[in-house]
């Protein structure tokens, strides 16, 4: 516990990423299995002890404490598990009671057997036998928001570059193992092969495109796709599981069993999940999917009801494949991956799954048209494939692009603004803006925090801060007399918003200091902007 | 806080010291420092610890508060009742200040600055020399230490210099008239060098001492490869030295802590205990809990200066 604690207080106080993979680099050489694979998985996010919460250790603190006082600490500090590692009075311990620092691998043993009732108890006895930064690292190892800045992917970086492993080879094994991952680290020390994982339905990196900035490619070399505005997502299909993961890996199977349940085939395969509808494509182009909208209904859902599933039924529009039974196919070139997806999506149930149109374009100039003709179809963009590139995880330049067409615009009033996160959480940079409608009142239409300069946005902090009408929490109202240019790539219909409508992306063009506020668009305008 | 015909000032920070009175009753190290920050020259009174002097039917004396160089706590004594006003103060050993005395009293005015269990200063040692290890193992950069400009920073040098250090320390414009001050009434704060004076290599691998409003301005581009300390009662709280992007926390203090504030309190025993400058709810929450009697004190007019 004692380096795991030394870790995390470093990390805390380091600012450079590099400094922060040698840290965790050598925490990770250095610590003995299974400390170090514990201590890893608490660092990525994949540890979980669901009757070791926060509540339990509140419960302790107010038990042992005095309840004003840790209130009043708490308030202070704003964070629990900081608030009790600093001000825990520790007693004495029995004399035939385990003393000192624990180890990482006991603890979670202790924190994976320990029953609800009986876990302010255990968080009680840890607590006092460790010292401030000891009992701050034991807290945030049991009950997960670390809140020090380090991602899921900076940890794995650090594995890798601790044992020299190329980062995408240690993330495609990652989601089939388990902490403490002791076959990663036996693969790491070279007393093992790459763990293999192909039976397991584990999500593998997806290949992402690069934004294509209006340079001219050869279209001999590439294919040319349509956009479609779902979510990307990977289905997995083993002998005897089925799995569906989002682009960060999340398991999103339990949302979309209309998907899994349908998929009866082994192989691993790429696509956009969207849901039946007429507002994306058209006749000439590939329809019959509706808005992003709809499908976000859909999301982040632990169950999905019957009626959802009538009413909102989901398909995937399949752009590649990754696996072709057991064969991985990822190092084949797009050219040769194709006519497999084109005989793997057969075997599915139709209607469920269908392949992604190739659009015939012959040169640059009709690529340009074609994308231009986008916005009539309702289609986001073009996607373009080199037809010579393999599969590979990440963003890799010159195989994929993605050519959005031209956003839409609308000049918008500033109503709330809140602080950011992280970096800016000094700035007020989240806008809610709106849009008149016919009784001249303004209605909330979209909410953005980019699009500006690091200029731009202190002016804007500094206008929201002399131009507060009213505080809720952390949120300003203004002055409603700011207009913005808010760029976004599309817009929709929503019950969500009292203005009915919904925008995709968008992001702040310009600040208009020079407009008046009585000038900005009304309600109507952008609803005629709805594909 | 307004100007008054007769001020009573317990030291220099300027949450406790403005100019514009007419009398000004206060140490000689504090009407120096008062002189040096407004350049008014009010007419002082100085007043040396323990001296008693009457203001009509009130008979007062100031006695050290270890806060800063010059530091005072009040006593008043009118019909038989003593208040102690402690203004800011600290029990832990400064070399650049007499240490905090223990005034009996009826009504004990306390600060609050850090009345919180969640503060506790660790012994100053220990703190110094995590810089003094940070720079044996960063040869190439140099620790830039932001600390307050009256007592925080003169008391860093002077802790430095008694455990042994003897280089010279490089100091932000800001900081170099104070330090004179300090000089003059005797703090031998060793070699001192403006950094406007020296070269970007003269400070490889030494210490240089800011405000704290320096360490993340334009300023430090002049310096090594910084890296960034404060000494600060405040860096106690990890959130804290994260929003300021701290990379070495010195958790260094000229107030009290949680402990030192409520062991004061029954050191002194007064009747009565009124709080102020700070956390007042909890402190007075804890002497409810021990059946003294104390209620917060609202001042008003105050903003803080010396942030810990
Ligand atoms: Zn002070």
């Amino acid at each position: 516990m004692e380096e795991f604690a030394k870790l995390i207080d470093r990390l805390i106080y380091t600012r450079s990423r590099n400094q922060k993979l040698d840290l965790i680099a050598a925490y990770l050489r250095d610590t003995p299995d299974p400390h170090r694979g514990w201590a890893l998985a608490a660092l990525t996010g994949d540890l979980e002890f669901p009757n070791a919460k926060i509540s339990a250790v509140r419960t302790a603190a107010n038990e042992r404490l005095d309840p004003l006082l840790f209130k009043l600490s708490r308030d202070f500090v704003g964070d629990t598990a900081e608030t009790v590692a600093l001000i825990w009075e520790a007693r004495p311990q029995p004399k035939d009671a385990e003393t000192g620092p624990i180890s990482v691998g006991d603890l979670v043993e202790q924190l994976h057997n320990v029953a609800r009732k009986d876990a302010p108890a255990l968080f009680a006895q840890l607590l006092d036998r460790h010292d401030p930064d000891g009992r701050y690292a034991l807290i945030k190892l049991a009950t997960g928001a670390m809140r020090i800045g380090i991602s899921a992917r900076l940890a794995k970086t650090a594995f890798a570059q601790a044992f020299s492993l190329n980062v995408d080879d240690v993330e495609e094994v990652w989601h089939a193992l388990q902490p403490p991952f002791l076959p990663l680290f036996d693969w790491g020390e070279g007393k093992t092969h790459k763990p293999d994982i192909s039976d397991a339905a584990c999500f593998r990196p997806f290949m992402l495109a690069h934004p294509l900035e209006e340079e001219a490619v050869d279209m001999a070399e590439y294919v040319v796709e349509w956009k479609w505005d779902g979510i990307r997502v990977q289905i997995v299909g083993t002998r005897d599981d089925v799995r569906l993961f989002s682009r960060g890996g999340d398991d999103i199977t339990a949302a979309f069993p209309d998907i899994a349940e349908n998929f009866d085939a082994i192989g691993v395969v790429d696509g956009e999940l969207l849901v039946r509808g007429d507002a994306q494509g058209d006749a000439n182009t590939q329809g019959s999917a509706a808005s992003f909208n709809a499908l976000q209904q859909r999301l982040g859902r632990k169950k999905v009801s019957a009626k959802m599933l009538r009413e909102a039924p989901a398909f995937v529009r399949l752009y590649d494949i990754l696996f072709d039974g057991k064969n991985d196919v990822r190092a084949l070139p797009w050219s040769e991956r194709r006519p497999l997806l084109d005989r793997f999506q057969p075997k599915l149930q139709q209607g469920r799954f269908d392949l992604s149109k190739i659009i015939a374009v012959d040169d640059f100039e009709q690529l340009r048209l074609v994308r231009e003709g986008s916005r009539d179809a309702a289609i986001e963009g073009v996607m373009l494939k080199k037809r010579d590139s393999p599969y590979i995880a990440g963003r890799k330049a010159g195989y994929w692009y993605k050519w959005k067409r031209d956003p839409l615009n609308a000049d918008c009033v500033m109503m709330y603004a809140q602080r950011g996160s992280g970096k800016r959480s000094s700035l007020y940079s989240d806008f809610t803006f709106g849009c008149w409608n016919e009784d001249g009142e303004l209605l909330p239409v979209g909410k953005a925090y980019s699009g500006f300069t690091d200029e731009e946005l202190k002016w804007l902090d500094k206008f929201v801060r002399q131009n507060t009408v009213n505080r809720f929490g952390p949120v300003r109202e203004v002055e409603k007399t700011l207009v913005l240019e808010v760029a976004f790539d599309s817009i929709h219909s929503s019950k969500r918003h009292k203005s009915g409508l919904a925008m995709r992306f968008p992001r702040i063009s310009r600040i208009r200091k020079d407009k008046p506020a009585q000038e900005a668009d009304i309600i109507a305008t952008l609803r005629n902007m709805i594909d | 806080m307004r100007a008054v015909e007769t001020a009573l000032v317990t030291h220099g920070h300027a949450d406790h010291a403005r100019s514009g009175h007419q009398r000004v009753y206060a140490t000689p190290e504090t009407l120096a420092i008062m002189d040096l920050r407004y350049a008014t020259h009010d007419a002082g009174c100085p007043v040396a610890y323990g001296e008693v002097f009457h203001l009509g039917p009130v008979s007062i004396s100031y006695h050290p508060a270890g806060h800063v160089l010059g530091s005072a706590q009040i006593r008043l004594e009118y019909n038989d009742e003593t208040v102690v006003v402690t203004g800011d103060y600290k029990r832990r050993s400064d070399p650049t200040c007499a240490p905090f005395e223990v005034v009996p009293c009826d009504i004990f005015i306390t600060e609050a600055t850090f009345a919180l269990p969640v503060f506790y200063h660790p012994p100053t040692q220990d703190e110094l020399q995590k810089v003094l290890d940070t720079l044996k193992t960063n040869a190439e950069s140099c620790v830039l230490i932001g600390a307050y400009a009256l007592g925080k920073a003169q008391r860093v040098i002077s802790e430095l210099r008694a455990m042994g250090y003897d280089k010279p320390i490089f100091l932000h414009g800001a900081l170099a008239k104070m330090c004179t001050l300090y000089e003059q009434f005797g703090v031998d704060l060793g070699e001192l060098i403006a950094v406007s004076d020296a070269q970007k290599t003269d400070m490889q691998g030494h210490i240089v001492m800011c405000p704290p409003s320096a360490l993340n301005d334009r300023w430090s581009r002049r310096l090594p490869d910084p890296i960034t300390a404060m000494a600060s009662g405040w860096m106690r709280v990890r959130q804290r030295a994260r929003q300021r992007n701290v990379e070495l926390p010195i958790i260094l203090s000229d107030h009290a802590d949680w402990t030192e504030l409520t062991d004061t309190i029954c050191e002194v025993n007064p009747r009565e205990v009124w709080v102020t400058h700070g956390r007042e709810e909890a402190l007075v929450h804890w002497c409810g809990l021990r059946q003294i009697s104390a209620k917060a004190l609202r001042l008003v007019g105050r903003e803080t200066e010396d942030d810990g």
